[in-house]
């Protein structure tokens, strides 16, 4: 059961998570440009005012999510359910627009929770479907990573839409056989020196990685934002990413590609999530993962609530739960990701030796500082300008890269 | 109030809508025909009516919204660069594979049909049809344990001193994959056209002084290759429509057009692009079935 859940994440994943990112992305733009009063100046969530509940009432006996595979598993869902009398029904799309498709009209009165990525989330709550949440009833809500309290994902002008549940870097998997020490610079996957040896994924929101390198690497561009390009910066990016198709041996959709990939020797570098390094090390293969200097993209997964919620109270006893340690902890070796609650860190290595640290649960906060959480490319650009390249034109722009 | 009939038995409701039936026979027909060609028209046609408006449809850079104007940017934007190399190479596999099974798939089924004893016939015939009863995906991960590095193909190249083919996730692997996949559906109608020859051609045939090769060019050959056509539609339209193998077989340039289709709906959410580009295959598949047509591929049924 659990190598079936996990493989999930590298199908759907793929592409949920990209969803999650690119929604992450829309939402996080129009949140900057929402506060900065820019392009989209004045545009304030319709259930801005929506009144929060002041205290947790007594339940409503149940509960209906709408949740990533491998999101709402019986060993934390039982326990709850016994100790709240809320019993949980939950619904597992696909993709992000499947999320937002579902949550249409407030969650239409039937579901209470999504736990929408990046991608999602700004489309949620500009569209009116998730409600402001009162992050004081979450008492574990303060023992998360000062960067997950507020981040702008789920955060507009102070309100809160969500309470955020577990991220991941998108790392950088090498062969230790080839690399005698971690390579620090993202180079070596645009390196001729690999030729043939590379994989990446099969993903437009690839080309953020491309543009956070270029960012580093030629900073006459002047990309700030991995996420928000204008033409000239995409096409450099674009001209970058197709001199690497040549080298690449294949273009993964699922993480068990890469894993097969690594562990045959048809790759030696690529770009990864942590899942695959821990999976290849613990079948005992010379891997190793890195966030070179340039920093990483990531995704991040927030738990939000339905407008129309019909069982709030059940509602926000979950958000609660999957906030303490122990479920955070059990939640993050469940499915490979990293726990917003710093406190999961010593349960993670009860659960499994060198857990935590595997997971990057302990990792410093400047190690977040380096990683740039997928986000949609919009049109609107955060300078208030509308000349960036739409994620449309990324699909093409992909399309055409891979060919 | 029951009127009797001639035959002395009283006209219920029943015998009187059947009897109305029997001598309306276009009633009969219209009741008989509604219910499969409403879902024909409802299911299949309003389907592909949908499609055809969505594709003339764009989408809003901005909002990602569908804009509901008139529009052929998108069947223009089919022909270029990009897509038409994706399109070739999709056209290319499909018509090498279809190759390939009829290749394959001759001296099989002429097997089958006129040296096997019906005992083996019927186990021949079980093989053909057994991949069929397993997923799918099942036998094409299968293909993916043989194929890579490390895999059964290159042990076995190895261990006999011929090196690594290396052949997985490559267009190469994909071909095999491919015809491997699709094999039965060229070797039963190539069965059904083989034995539908008669002896008699044959003996006629040697009897005017043909030897067996020149039998074969000339007598079964042409008289299976309406079967050999009809196989062909059915490897040519599942390659060309496949997009589950290029994901997993493929390599670094193995995207087909089913591939472009689902990542502008599952990522980009542009629905009017994927609309138009799936009616790539769909023309092509109606100059095929013309083809076909012309070829005798019909009568094989």
């Amino acid at each position: 059961m659990k190598s079936r859940r996990r493989l999930w994440r590298p199908a759907s994943a793929g592409v949920a998570v990209i969803g999650v990112l690119l929604i992450a992305a829309y939402g996080s733009t129009v949140t900057a440009a929402a506060t900065k009063g820019h392009a989209s100046g004045g545009l304030v969530p319709p259930t801005a005012h929506y009144p929060v509940q002041k205290s947790i009432g007594k339940g409503e006996g149940k509960l209906n999510l709408i949740a990533w595979a491998g999101y709402a598993q019986p060993e934390w869902v039982k326990p709850f359910e016994k100790a709240t009398g809320c019993q949980v029904n939950a619904v597992y799309p696909n993709t992000s627009s499947d999320m937002v498709s579902l949550m249409a009209n407030g969650g239409g009165g039937q579901y209470d929770l999504v736990s929408a990525s990046g991608d999602a989330d700004l489309r949620l709550i500009y569209g009116g479907d998730v409600r402001p949440v009162n992050v004081g009833l979450i008492p574990d809500w303060k023992n998360f990573h000062a960067w997950l309290q507020s981040p702008g994902f789920n955060t507009i002008n102070g309100v809160h839409y969500g309470v955020s549940l577990q991220f991941g870097p998108n790392v950088l998997l090498y062969s230790t056989k080839t690399f005698k020490t971690a390579p620090t610079s993202w180079s070596v996957i645009y390196s001729k020196k690999y030729a043939g040896k590379i994989t990446v994924p099969n993903n437009p929101i690839q080309i953020a990685d491309g543009a956070l390198y270029l960012s580093k690497t030629n900073p006459s561009l002047g990309i700030t934002d991995p996420y928000e390009l204008t033409q000239k910066q995409f096409n450099a990016t674009v001209a970058l990413l197709k001199s690497e198709h040549p080298l690449i041996k294949k273009y993964w959709d699922l993480a068990s590609q890469e894993i097969s990939l690594f562990s045959s020797g048809a790759a030696v570098v690529g770009a990864a999530w942590p899942y695959q390094t821990n999976t290849l090390q613990a079948s005992g293969y010379k891997v190793a993962e890195t966030i070179p200097k340039e920093g990483a993209t990531g995704w991040a997964d927030t738990w939000m609530m339905a407008t129309k919620a019909p069982h709030p109270n059940c509602a926000y006893m979950w958000i609660k739960w999957v906030s303490t340690p122990k479920v955070q902890a059990e939640q993050a070796l469940s499915f490979g990701e990293t726990p917003a609650n710093k406190l999961a860190c010593p349960i993670m290595n009860q659960l499994q030796k060198g857990g935590c640290a595997a997971y990057h649960a302990n990792a410093a906060e400047s190690y977040f500082a380096t990683l740039k959480f997928w986000k949609t490319p919009l049109a609107t650009c955060d300078n208030g300008k509308n000349d960036c390249v739409p994620f449309q034109d990324w699909v093409t722009a992909w399309t055409q890269i891979t060919g | 109030m029951a009127v009797t009939s001639a035959l002395g038995r009283s006209e219920t409701g029943t015998t009187r809508v059947s009897a109305a039936l029997w001598r309306r026979g276009w009633a009969r027909a219209v009741l008989t025909l509604s219910p499969p060609l409403l879902w024909f028209l409802v299911v299949y046609f309003a389907s592909l009516v949908a499609m055809l408006i969505t594709a003339l449809w764009s989408v809003n850079p901005f909002t990602n919204n569908l804009v509901h104007s008139w529009t052929f940017s998108n069947f223009r934007e089919i022909f270029t660069g990009t897509y038409l190399t994706i399109i070739g190479r999709t056209l290319g596999m499909a018509a090498i594979v279809t190759v390939t099974d009829a290749v394959l798939a001759l001296p099989f089924a002429y097997f089958m049909t006129r040296v096997a004893s019906p005992r083996t016939r019927k186990l021949l015939f079980t093989l053909v049809v057994l991949p069929l009863w397993a997923s799918y995906l099942a036998r094409v991960y299968a293909w993916i344990v043989i194929l890579q590095n490390g895999g059964t193909l290159n042990w076995t190249f190895q261990h006999l001193g011929l090196g690594s083919p290396n052949i997985g996730y490559s267009n190469v692997a994909m071909w095999i994959v491919f015809s491997y996949i699709w094999l039965p559906f060229m070797i039963l109608p190539v069965y059904g056209a083989l034995e539908r020859i008669p002896d008699s051609y044959i003996e006629a045939s040697g009897d005017l002084g043909a030897r067996n090769l020149r039998t074969l060019f000339r007598v079964v050959l042409p008289l299976a290759f309406p079967g050999v056509v009809a196989g062909s539609i059915f490897t040519f339209s599942l390659t060309l429509g496949d997009f589950i193998t290029p994901l997993l077989i493929g390599g670094s340039s193995s995207n087909f057009i089913g591939n472009v289709i689902y990542s502008n709906i599952g990522l980009a959410n542009n629905l009017p692009f994927a609309a138009a580009l799936a009616f790539v295959p769909i023309v092509i598949m109606i100059i095929y079935l013309t083809i076909a047509r012309f070829l005798g591929a019909f009568e094989a049924f």
